[in-house]
């Protein structure tokens, strides 16, 4: 060995070349992750859906699949919108703050809807996923799979799995194994009831 | 020694190749670019407007083909989207499945066309059709004889014949040999308008081939600047230890 | 090391640092290797790269045969980084088998096969013969037109076996011709079963390696020389001279590979075949068949045999022969030395002629066979077993130069 070794060019040059080598091991890793993202094909396949809710009379509700899964969209009795604002001390998170919903669901008062006549939701229940009915009906006897779901029922949502309620903005009611209001996707309300899942804006048209 | 023997085979196998090619037609140069952008738009517009009634890119996305060749997404369902109202599906062609009985054949998907053929080939084909009577479309092609489809370009191309020469066959006697083709009745366009029009489509097909081509070659330059400089780091590394060695 | 440590915990525990120390930072290796002796490392990171990828694409593959060209053109279009990952392994393929050639060649020149590492050689062999079965059933999975036609003709080789030929060809097939059962089977082989054996023979190649050291380009013993610590006086650490120095090698490796994976991933048709981008199609076969260029030297010993006495089997068993051939060379060289350093003109006109042989095969069995071909073709299968056959007498009649003591210099 070389008495004479020169150690800080060594140390120097071991750290440029594993330095280096480490850049290039960490830019190579990048196709492999970025394959394991929605290919254009699953982007595809979860591209915006469009509906056309014209046809949905008040008081009905119809499913759409959006990315696997179901959304329903809601035309609501016009009467039903004025007492939606009336059971805030009722619900467990009133002004959706720790809820997945659009900025401008959140701040449309109590409809949560871009239309107030319409709303549009996820059909999964935030507790444990499973798809909740609907009950539209304030009917002081109505009845959902076998539950009943008292007197007070303003009409809205309820789960069967575990009898989660939400009111008809799918927003939950104290108490319930629900934690949080049901999820709204990004939607575009457009003229005649045409209704677009899973894009925030309306795309441009020149 | 090694070296000399080495270049000797070489020079044996590609002196045979030359032979080996010998009785096809040559193809024609098409000077297709996937770098010219205006060329590959052009090439698309062509495309879809004349050829995707028959044929689909079933690969190629429309908004993949909007992003790549920088046309706005809002101008696809106008200019390009005839068989589809999705921006990202794929390009079908306008065919009815049973469409075998038409032309004996099912018109091919082109997406790879340009990969397993070459784009001169496509550049060629298209400039190959020529008058033939005996053909069920009336046309027969130079460059893929008893082709199964018509010239959907004759508006714009016009007819061609045929060229024979005579050539002596193995027993001396003579025999006609297709060797090219030349302009019957002119057509809606000049030659050279033509020849940018079926430029452009070998383009367009090329790029479809293989969408990610000119990505993948500037990534390479960064790549290879990259690792020339981790080259240099480890031979000055290599360098500096092996002082050491005696 | 300080029994405190982390290090010192795994040490108690799983022989860590001795294995480092062992195989590493103290296996002394030849001062004198040069520029043949990095095709060894350079295999290992192809390797790597094979099985790192590999591991991705199945990912996304789907091995039947309704699905398989169009997932591989999934892959190159609509999964993110896909075409990245589909040219290293294609690339890959062809990188590993020029790595390899170079590789058995610099045994060839220096005697890496001589005693005492026959069994590396065995086992090298063992890993080449894998290997190619690997490339051939990996070649297949695409399911273009080449993959296809490919299959057919080499496992229609199987048919020329007597007596069992015909239903031995089913029993690989799954079916009465290539089939979704055969491409299915092929890819459990091709991600499974042959990578786990290739891995396990490429661990026995190396320990078979540390057990007797390396051979060196002059083709002499260092262990005869040693210091006062009993390292040989010819060796230095493989840690670190030759980390670093395999890093410089690996480094020029990966320029090339890039290069061929970012500029020209299909190498002019070779490494990509355009016939294979077009879908399988058993109606239909390519105008001019031929398998990948690393195949072509042994299909074209195939072809250039007859077929005599009402069977095609005497080109099958010349082709396997030719691989077979390779085991048996450390008993056919007899010559006093290793390198070629210190050989006679007699070994150098036979590797020479054999390099060339080999080469002009490889062009044979690219090209259709008329012309020059099948005769140059015949000409050189002659001459390829002759540099093996021939060698007990060559080696042993050449004239040989004295040997040093020591290596003579190095790199």
């Amino acid at each position: 060995m070389n008495d004479q070794v020169d150690h800080s060019r060594r140390r120097l040059l071991t750290a440029a070349t594993v330095g280096t080598g480490a850049i290039g091991v960490a830019f190579a890793a990048i196709p492999f992750l970025a394959s394991w993202q929605p290919s254009a094909r699953a982007k595809a396949l979860g591209a915006p859906v469009e509906v056309d809710a014209s046809k949905l009379e008040s008081g009905q509700m119809l499913k759409v699949v959006w990315r696997g899964q179901a959304v329903f969209v809601v035309r609501r009795v016009k009467g039903s919108l004025e007492q939606l604002g009336n059971h805030d001390a009722l619900l467990a998170d009133p002004a959706s703050e720790d809820s997945l919903q659009p900025d401008y669901i959140k701040s449309s008062g109590a409809v949560r809807a871009r239309n107030p006549e319409y709303w549009v939701g996820l059909a999964v229940c935030t507790h444990l996923g499973c798809s909740p009915l609907g009950a539209f009906e304030a009917n002081n006897s109505f009845q959902v799979a076998g539950a009943d779901l008292g007197a007070n029922w303003p009409g809205g949502f309820y789960c069967p799995c575990h009898g989660s309620k939400y009111d008809l903005s799918g927003r939950v009611f104290k108490s319930m194994p629900a934690p949080k209001n049901l999820t709204v996707p990004p939607y575009v309300f457009a003229e005649n009831a045409r209704i677009t899942i899973g894009v925030d804006d309306a795309p441009k048209t020149v | 020694m090694l070296k000399s023997w080495v270049l000797i085979t070489l020079a044996l196998c590609s002196g045979g190749y030359a032979a080996a090619e010998e009785g096809e037609i040559p193809l024609l140069q098409s000077g297709a670019d996937i770098h010219n952008t205006d060329s590959l738009q052009r090439g698309a517009r062509n495309f879809m407007n004349y050829c995707s009634g028959c044929h689909s890119l079933k690969y190629v996305r429309y908004n993949r083909l909007a992003a790549d060749l920088n046309i706005p997404e809002a101008e696809l369902a106008p200019n390009l989207m005839f068989t589809s109202d999705k921006v990202v599906d794929t390009i079908n062609s306008a065919m009815p499945k049973d469409s075998e009985s038409w032309f004996g054949k099912q018109p091919p998907d082109l997406s790879l066309m340009a990969r397993a053929r070459g784009v001169d080939y496509l550049y060629s084909f298209l400039k190959g059709f020529y008058v033939d009577k005996t053909r069920p479309w009336g046309v027969n092609n130079l460059y893929l004889p008893s082709a199964a489809m018509p010239h959907v370009l004759q508006s714009l191309q016009g007819r061609q014949k045929p060229v024979f020469k005579n050539e002596p066959d193995d027993r001396g006697s003579a025999r006609m040999v297709l060797v090219g083709v030349e302009a019957m009745t002119p057509g809606a366009m000049k030659p050279e308008e033509y020849d940018q029009f079926v430029r452009d489509i070998a383009n367009f097909l090329d790029y479809a081939g293989e969408p990610i081509k000119a990505k993948r070659e500037s990534m390479g330059v960064f790549i290879t600047l990259f690792l020339l400089v981790f080259f240099v780091f480890a031979y000055l590394l290599k360098k500096e230890y092996w002082k050491d060695i005696h | 090391m300080a029994a405190g440590s982390f290090i010192g915990w795994i040490d108690q525990r799983f022989p860590l640092t001795k294995m480092w120390r062992e195989q590493v930072s103290e296996y002394y290796a030849p001062k004198n290797f040069n520029f043949w002796y990095y095709f060894g490392v350079i295999s290992l990171v192809v390797l790597v790269n094979q099985l790192v990828t590999g591991i991705f694409l199945t990912m996304n593959y789907k091995p039947s045969a309704a699905e398989a060209f169009s997932s591989i053109e999934y892959i190159m279009r609509d999964v993110d980084g896909g075409w990245l990952i589909r040219y290293m392994h294609s690339t890959g393929a062809s990188a590993f088998f020029i790595v390899i050639y170079l590789h058995m060649f610099r045994a060839l020149l220096y005697g890496s096969h001589r005693k005492p590492r026959e069994l590396i050689w065995i086992f090298g062999c063992l890993i080449f013969l894998l290997l190619m079965a690997e490339a051939f059933m990996g070649y297949v999975l695409p399911w273009g037109n080449m993959s296809y036609w490919g299959a057919q003709v080499i496992v229609s080789l199987f048919s020329s076996v007597p007596y069992v030929g015909g239903t031995l060809v089913d029993w690989i097939r799954g079916d009465y011709y290539i089939a979704d059962a055969t491409l299915n089977r092929f890819f459990a082989l091709h991600v499974a079963a042959l990578p786990l054996a290739l891995i396990f023979l490429v661990i026995a190649h190396l320990m078979a390696l540390h057990e007797v050291g390396s051979n060196n380009p002059d083709g002499i013993e260092i262990k005869k020389h040693k210091d006062a610590q009993g390292h040989p006086l010819d060796g230095i650490p493989f840690h670190p001279y030759y980390t670093v120095k395999d890093t410089v090698g690996i480094a020029g490796f990966l320029l090339l590979f890039c290069g061929v994976i970012f500029f020209a991933p299909t190498f002019g048709g070779l490494f990509l075949e355009s016939p294979n981008f077009e879908p399988a199609n058993p109606l239909q076969t390519p105008p001019h068949i031929a398998p990948v260029w690393y195949f072509t030297p042994f299909y074209a010993m195939l072809r250039a045999v007859p077929s005599f006495a009402g069977t095609q089997i005497w080109g099958v068993l010349v082709m396997g022969a030719a691989v077979l051939v390779l085991f048996f060379l450390p008993w056919l060289d007899r010559s006093p030395v290793r390198s070629i350093r210190y050989r006679g003109p007699i070994y150098k006109v036979m590797l020479a002629i054999f390099v060339f042989s080999f080469i002009a095969l490889g062009f044979c069995g690219m090209k259709p066979p008329s012309g020059i071909y099948p005769t140059l073709a015949k000409i050189c299968t002659v001459l390829y077993f002759a540099f093996f056959l021939l060698m007990p007498w060559y080696t042993k009649f050449d004239s040989v130069k004295p040997v040093p003591e020591r290596v003579t210099g190095h790199a």
